[in-house]
């Protein structure tokens, strides 16, 4: 229903383009295809959206949710509440109104049976699925699935979601299969159609086309990572199934013979293997990153623990490897389907004795696919592995971002030389500092040159690989290596830093809550507290992170995890600031709220004033 | 007075010298067997003709895993993590898949704590030779017992053995390896015959080396013991490698038809094998099977070319990768156009 109808059919004052929507299912319905057409639909809108895909760690049969959040001025964070639930799931409806306010709305299979004077306050929409679906033809077993069209008819039909809107969101989703596009439009529109002659509008909530959207894409940060890889020239990928890092891989093999065909031969210059387990996914892929091939896997942190003696071997021989941790809840198995930022401090400084990485840290969709490719060149230039810090909010969810960018620099193989190279080095070694800055040149198997090859080892070694144990020899080589690492810090991607108003609060944060830390700007701002946001995209931390801690009266620093990982590495690298840190914390396993921000920065600035 | 007569150097097929493919000094305690793995690896290549840069050499950890330093000094080398050898080779196989890799390993590693990644190795068909230098005993540890220990054995600080070992032959053959061998380092010319063929061929070759620990178990009665092993070694077959066909010819000539086979491996090379006391077929899995079994139950210890199947497709065939090494492609063949990125864009946009 259209914003002006509302107002001259029921006198009521819309809310446009401002609502959070649960819709409540049961898993393995097939009630995702239906939820993505909803958000889909809004996007191709124009109006700023975001679906979040709440599920458990089950195949089929639990509930799940997927929340769909518009809002006219970009703020589309996760919110704590619902304004409008969709209920599909019996065993959950009297739960999910709890999440409503007073003049909540909820749309309801009329199947459900909902407690006689149970909120009254609420505005009920039975959807009359069961009778609906039995007037079309429909085969036996995708009665479930198609019943989830019939609330995406209804739904959108109430909240003015355009119909061809929806036709074109069916036929992205089911791109070519004509059969499949027709039929679960059909029954859409039979949905949209029953609304239109049957629902008396009593909400106020309506959407209205805007123009937003013209340059932005829809996708998943794994999507994005795959991709990246490919264009930063991947070409060997070793991985282990796990939630939430799968579709990473995935999506690579799902692109890699259409973008990675040698253009020379034809034949593919990328090699994605899945192995035995993520001892042998971290192996192979130090395998290949030590014989000269651009190498990646992918993992989440149980398979991060197991990585663990590999990316101490990759650090110590100086290997470049990429490693992209999509992070799930833990510690242990944790909650395998929420999300969380709680690996930082363990990825910092995973394995033994004298060790440190570089992290990149994505905070959009579009930062995936940039450190999709720009990792495999810092891993090549410092040639150390390189982790890279995703979740599986930024992962998994889709979002709407903005287009990819074809890389701003050409594909960096750092100091690998070859037979040519080798012949102009006087007395080379492969761990000797010719130039000063800490990076040795690397020569690879296949170099036919007699003085190319060296013993790698994991044990103590001089500068030509020589197993050696000499006290001095130890603590030179880690001495090297640190200021090698040290050189990479400032070419590491900059803090991305949004100014207030002469602000004198900083908010420091990372990764996936950037929607919601910049709502909190807004709404601090709006209450009379200017802030600055920056959000730290690389560890260590660069002198521009000084800098903003340094400009601040207090910085609160905001991260899902419990203990404020993030905090406690900037305390150690700029201890002398420490009291300007200030930790604000959140676990759950759900995605940062505003809300949630805003009353923990309120609290503490009344503690502080 | 200085000899007028130049000693005449020997030089292989490509004009190098054994002293092209030493190794540095071993750090091995004197008389272990791996010490005799690494001479006969250092000939066999030699004999073979391969350039010491056209061979990679990567192990895990322990005293075996020590031994690449001693041979083959200009091939690349990686002396990684305990049992994860494989890992590292499946990786490093793609980069040049004409550089023929040497795997190293012991007992700990590949019978215990690298037991899966043996497995998986075979059975994605990593083309490899992939040795074994059991001996029975943890030595860098200072002998403890292995995955492959006698049951019943005893050590120092261990007491007796309980369980009974594994038989890396038999774990290599139920897995699919194309080639399985024993050999034994009292036995240093059947062991350089099947290195040989094991480099020759593709495919995943496993080389199960009884390998004595002189210094931890070594007793006449360890089974992997030089004592033992010479007392009880039965040769299933006398095995000798010829690189061309012409060499094999000559040395057949004079046997008698019958009592020999000739198989041509995959690089071009020959493989002849005569039989002795008994037939034996290693074509035939099941009987491959039933010799390990058999040997083990009446204590005799079967060496040579226990299995030899042909070769399915490597792991590299199993992608279409071009000729050229993939370590050297440039990097504008790697990067893909903007034009794909922008139909990308378009098919994620509205």
């Amino acid at each position: 229903m259209a914003v002006t109808e509302l107002q001259s059919t029921t006198g009521l004052k819309p809310i446009v383009n401002d609502f959070c929507m649960t819709v409540c299912t049961v898993n393995g319905s097939g009630s995702a295809t239906a939820n993505n057409i909803i958000y889909r639909a809004l996007y191709q809108m124009g109006i700023p959206v975001s679906g979040k895909n709440i599920f458990p760690s089950n195949i089929m049969g639990m509930a799940t949710w997927f929340v769909i959040r518009v809002n006219d001025d970009g703020f589309i964070g996760r919110v704590p509440h619902d304004d409008i639930v969709v209920a599909m799931n019996p065993g959950t409806l009297v739960k999910e109104t709890a999440y409503l306010p007073e003049g909540g709305v909820i749309f309801y299979a009329d199947h459900i049976t909902v407690p006689e004077g149970h909120r009254e306050d609420l505005i009920y929409y039975p959807m009359p699925i069961k009778e609906l679906i039995k007037t079309v033809d429909v085969p036996r077993n995708l009665v479930a699935y198609l019943e989830n069209m019939l609330y995406v008819g209804i739904v959108s039909q109430v909240l003015g979601i355009e119909l061809s809107e929806l036709r074109i969101a069916v036929e992205h989703q089911f791109i070519g299969r004509d059969a499949i596009i027709e039929s679960n439009f059909g029954i859409i529109k039979l949905g949209y159609e029953w609304a239109a002659e049957n629902v008396e509008k009593r909400d106020r909530f309506v959407v209205e086309r805007r123009p937003f959207n013209k340059n932005l894409i829809m996708t998943d940060g794994n999507t994005a990572a795959g991709i990246g890889s490919l264009f930063g020239g991947l070409q060997f990928c070793s991985w282990y199934p796990i939630t939430p890092a799968t579709s990473m891989v995935e999506a690579a093999i799902a692109k890699v013979d259409e973008l990675r065909k040698d253009p020379v031969t034809g034949k593919t210059t990328c090699v994605i293997l899945q192995v035995e387990d993520e001892l042998a996914a971290a192996g192979a892929a130090v395998g290949a990153g030590w014989a000269g091939l651009r190498s990646m896997t992918s993992t989440s942190g149980p398979g991060i623990c197991l990585m663990a003696e590999n990316i101490g071997l990759a650090y110590f021989t100086e290997t470049p490897v990429v490693i992209w941790n999509v992070q799930r809840v833990g510690p242990s198995t944790g909650l395998p389907t929420r999300t969380a930022q709680g690996d930082l401090s363990f990825m910092y400084n995973v394995g033994h004795g004298d060790i440190n990485h570089i992290i990149l840290i994505p905070g959009t969709v579009n930062e995936c696919f940039e450190f999709g490719w720009k990792s495999l060149d810092i891993a090549e230039r410092y040639q150390t592995p390189i982790f890279v810090l995703s979740d599986l909010d930024l992962g998994m969810n889709t979002w709407v971002t903005e287009k990819f960018e074809y890389p701003s620099t050409p594909i960096d193989r750092g100091k690998l030389i070859w037979e040519e190279e080798l012949e102009k080095i006087e007395d080379w070694g492969r761990y000797k500092d010719i130039d000063g800055d800490g990076i040795p040149y690397r020569t690879v198997m296949g170099n036919q040159s007699p003085k190319s090859a060296y013993f790698t080892r994991g044990t103590g070694h001089d500068v030509y690989g020589n197993y050696n144990e000499d006290p001095k020899n130890w603590s030179d080589m880690l001495h090297r290596i640190e200021k090698k690492l040290n050189g990479a810090i400032e070419n590491l991607p900059k803090p991305i830093v949004i100014k207030g108003k002469d602000a004198r609060i900083g908010i420091i944060g990372m990764g996936s809550t950037d929607d919601a830390i910049r709502e909190t700007q807004a709404e601090l701002a709006k209450q009379g507290i200017e802030t600055d946001y920056m959000r730290i995209r690389a560890l260590p931390s660069c002198c521009e992170v000084r800098e903003f801690i340094e400009e601040h009266e207090r910085n609160y620093v905001l991260e899902l995890n419990r203990d404020g990982q993030l905090k406690e590495i900037l305390m150690l690298e700029h201890s002398d600031l420490s009291e300007k840190l200030i930790s604000l914390t959140d676990i759950g396993g759900l995605p940062m709220t505003a809300i949630w921000a805003v009353e923990n920065i309120l609290a503490a600035e009344e503690e502080y004033a | 007075m200085p000899s007028t007569v130049e000693k005449k150097v020997e030089r292989n097929l490509i004009g190098l010298t054994l002293s092209d493919y030493a190794g540095k000094k071993s750090t091995l305690c004197p008389g272990c067997g791996h010490t005799a793995i690494a001479n006969v690896i250092q000939a066999a290549v030699y004999e073979l003709g391969l350039a010491p840069e056209q061979v990679v050499k990567i192990s895990g950890i322990g005293c075996s895993s020590k031994s690449p330093n001693y041979f083959l000094n200009r091939s690349f080398g990686f002396n990684g993590l305990h049992g994860r050898m494989p890992t590292l080779v499946t990786g490093a196989c793609f980069a040049d898949y004409k550089i023929e890799i040497l795997g190293i390993s012991g007992d700990g590693d590949t019978a215990s704590i690298g037991l899966s990644h043996f497995k998986h190795i075979i059975r994605r068909n990593v083309p490899m030779l992939y040795i074994i230098e059991n001996n029975g005993v943890y030595g860098l540890t200072k002998g403890q017992f292995s995955a492959t220990s006698d049951q019943g054995l005893v050590l120092k600080h261990q007491g007796e053995n309980l369980l009974p070992p594994l038989d890396m032959c038999m774990e290599a053959l139920i897995s699919g390896a194309p080639f399985v061998a024993r050999a034994f380092s009292g036995d240093t010319k059947q062991m350089k015959e099947i290195f040989k063929a094991a480099i020759a061929q593709e495919g995943t070759a496993v080389v199960d080396v009884i390998s004595p620990c002189v210094t931890f178990n070594n007793r006449a009665e360890a089974m992997q013991s030089y004592t033992w092993g010479r007392m009880n070694q039965t040769p299933l077959q006398a095995i000798k490698h010829f690189n061309t066909k012409e060499e094999i010819d000559e040395e057949t000539e004079t046997i008698e038809p019958g009592t020999f086979s000739e198989i041509q491996l995959q690089d071009g090379s020959y493989l002849m094998l005569r039989k002795l006391d008994k037939d034996y077929d290693p074509s035939d899995k099941a009987a491959a099977l039933d010799i390990l079994t058999e040997s083990y139950k009446k204590h005799y210890f079967a060496t040579g070319l226990i299995y030899f199947s042909e070769v399915p497709p490597t792991i590299q065939e199993r992608y279409d990768l071009p000729e050229e090494p993939l370590n050297r492609i440039g990097i504008e063949r790697l990067r893909p156009t903007p034009a794909m990125l922008d139909k990308i864009n378009y098919d994620f946009g509205v």
